[in-house]
């Protein structure tokens, strides 16, 4: 382990090592993300994941925004275990019937001011499930949206994207809920 | 009936099956089967219903020979196959939930899937008016000094969503038992009378990292059904792809049994190393999960130079880093500490439930669909199935980066032998009814595809995740351990929430 650690003091970091345009794209954006959540939110924004439905492919690619080339929490935008501490509640798939009370219950433990992001193609309206028995159809038909960020699953960079995206409405929307 | 080749000369053989047999039994044949599953003989690998029958797909796993055979229920019931072997419960629970069908002499006939929320009862099946909320017993606990501890369904970290809960005394746990089906969402339901297409768009999304396996499943299933053969080079880009997300989940799978003790470290190594896979999968063929890649045909894309040479280059990368972080997870005696004799499954139980993948070979289950059978192109590959006997965490973990190791050979081998051609053809357009059963190795074990075509459209499919042999097995390994384990060992398992709720 010495060795490694030892190794790591003096490798460059994965996210400069990285030099493709999707990289410095990451670290961009992020930065921007950081600063607006920052002046609207003190030092960070706290995001409570919520999986509706999903087919755990949107899950997977939110775990990727926590590794060494995305590096979310650098920006003081963190993951955590409880929707009392949240800001965020970042929603996956179609809402299964079997899932929307518990959605219901976790957005009315959330304190406010909250914001609601619905995360892949099926969080919109149901994507390919929609019209099933089982399944509600879209976040929306359950608790207030305040954006979707599209994608089958979206990529790391544009989940990133999409919370910039919120940052902006957040900070021109009259009155949060 | 000793053997499946007896009982093949029994019942009645559809001949639009393929490429295993399928026999139309009668009740006291289906239970002669059952014994064999009890006896060990067989394998069950699956059971499912339709309007008015039910199936059961077996395997001979010596003989690598499997079978279907399906019981007509007039009446609207069929012997319980759970009462004598339990892995078929949740199976049944869900048949009955699904279309109505009671298993008789079943020991349990709670609900599995339905929580009086969608509206209908029976939904595949007679589809009768919802009635009123039945409630759920979870099963009886006794002893002194017991506490429970329930968790979920939203549980704490990005995970999917399901209920536990914990029997324990002090912090030991007693007994676990799981309430799933949180994410049901239909889609037996969807696939009935979908065309080819849209069946291997929503295959693809059972289960979201597994995608390549279910899209070659299904495709398999639907090609046996069509009778149709696939260009080799097809049927090579999609083992690169199965080998490709093999390779992505093990790593992150590696990654996070150790962050479950608490050793970050090797989380962010080896997430390093699978965000290469998914960068060096996106590059080669545009998706970094490779969704929608595998079609029935052959594959919906070629791989070029440009995407051969990343993919390459990744192997390379993991070839090189990934000794030393193994080297990191042997000699680190904290880490051991934690793994080694924790959530351990026994040998017999593993068997029993013919648990797949790595829960399956660390506890001495020597299957591997991709050798045993032989299905192109690994019937043309060189690869070795690691196999331990411990059962625990740490075994999971070392089948895992064994595993690692014999894709990234497999990976090797096809991008140097990736014969030329053709990578697509068309399906024919039949109306005729056609039925194809595919069973394909994917990262977490096998993945089980049926379909019967009919008029040109899907009249039943069922897919089957390995996760449905796995999870009860969670339920054994888990006791007797700590509350506090329970994390590492459900990772150690990583079985899937979407696969088995469907």
């Amino acid at each position: 382990m010495r060795k490694l650690l030892f190794e790591s003091l003096f490798q460059r970091p994965f996210t400069e090592a990285a030099p493709s345009l999707d990289d410095a794209a990451v670290a961009e954006i992020a930065t921007a993300l950081g600063e607006r959540a920052r002046r609207k939110l003190g030092r960070s924004l706290s995001i409570r994941e919520v999986d509706a439905g999903s087919c755990n492919g949107c899950e997977l690619e939110i775990h990727a925004l926590s590794n060494p080339y995305y590096d979310i929490d650098r920006f003081g935008l963190r993951f955590v275990a409880s929707p009392r501490h949240a800001d965020v509640l970042l929603v996956t798939g179609p809402v299964t019937k079997n899932m929307a009370d518990a959605l219901k219950a976790t957005y009315d433990a959330t304190p406010s001011p909250k914001w609601v992001v619905a995360l892949g193609d099926c969080a919109k309206d149901g994507g390919c499930f929609a019209g099933s028995y089982a399944v509600v159809g879209g976040v929306a038909q359950v608790i207030p949206v305040d954006l979707h960020i599209p994608g089958c699953p979206p990529p790391p960079l544009q989940i990133l994207k999409g919370l910039l995206a919120l940052l902006d409405q957040a900070a021109s929307a009259p009155a949060p809920r | 009936m000793a053997s499946l080749d007896e009982l093949k000369l029994q019942g009645r053989r559809v001949t639009e099956h393929g490429p295993w047999p399928r026999l139309v039994v009668d009740a006291a044949h289906w239970s002669r089967a059952t014994l064999e599953l009890v006896a060990g003989r067989w394998s069950l690998l699956s059971l499912w219903g339709e309007a008015d029958t039910v199936h059961m797909a077996m395997l001979e796993p010596q003989l690598g020979e499997a079978v279907v055979i399906s019981l007509p229920c007039p009446s609207g019931s069929f012997p319980s196959v759970g009462m004598l072997h339990p892995p078929a419960l949740r199976l049944e629970r869900t048949i009955h939930d699904l279309f109505g069908l009671v298993p008789e002499g079943s020991p349990d006939p709670r609900p599995w899937l339905d929580r009086d929320q969608w509206g209908v009862r029976f939904p595949l099946g007679p589809r009768l008016p919802p009635s009123a909320p039945r409630g759920y017993q979870m099963l009886p606990v006794e002893g002194e000094g017991l506490h429970q501890i329930a968790v979920g369904p939203v549980h704490a970290g990005i995970i999917e969503p399901g209920h536990f809960r914990f029997t324990a005394n002090g912090e030991t746990v007693v007994r676990l038992e799981e309430r799933l089906g949180y994410v049901h969402k239909g889609i037996d339901g969807l696939l009935i009378g979908a065309d080819l297409e849209r069946g291997a768009q929503l295959a693809g999304r059972v289960s979201g990292d597994s995608t390549v396996a279910y899209a070659i499943a299904f495709a398999r299933a639907a090609e046996a059904a069509l009778g149709i053969t696939v260009p080799p080079r097809a049927l090579w880009l999609r083992a690169l792809c199965a080998e490709l997300e093999r390779l992505a989940n093990h790593l992150g799978d590696i990654g996070g049994v150790c962050n479950d003790v608490a050793f970050a470290l090797m989380l962010s190594h080896c997430s390093v190393l699978r965000e290469n896979v998914l960068r060096a999968a996106e590059r080669a063929f545009g998706h970094r999960l490779m969704r929608d890649v595998v079609v029935p045909g052959g594959v919906a894309r070629d791989l070029d130079d440009t995407g051969k040479g990343s993919i390459r280059q990744m192997a390379k990368t993991v070839r090189q880093r990934f000794p030393e972080l193994i080297e990191l997870y042997d000699e680190t005696a904290s880490l051991q500490d934690r793994t080694v004799t924790t959530g351990r499954l026994s040998a017999e139980l593993a068997q029993q439930y013919a648990a797949g993948g790595y829960v399956g070979r660390a506890s001495g289950r020597d299957f591997d669909a991709r050798r045993d059978l032989a299905y192109p192109p690994y019937d043309q590959l060189r690869f070795k199935v690691p196999v331990l006997s411990e059962g625990d965490v740490n075994a999971r973990v070392w089948i895992r980066i064994r595993e690692v190791k014999q894709s990234i050979g497999l990976i090797e081998q096809m991008l140097s032998e990736l014969p030329d051609g053709e990578w697509r053809v068309p399906l024919p357009a039949t109306l005729a009814p056609a039925e194809g059963v595919a069973l394909v190795e994917g990262f977490r074990g096998d993945v089980l595809a049926w379909l019967r075509l009919k008029d040109g459209v899907i009249a039943r499919c069922h897919l089957r995740d390995p996760s449905w042999f796995q999870w009860p097995l969670l339920e054994a390994a888990i006791e007797g351990n700590i509350v506090a384990d329970f994390p590492v060992c459900n990772k150690s398992f990583n079985c899937s929430y979407s696969g088995v709720d469907l």
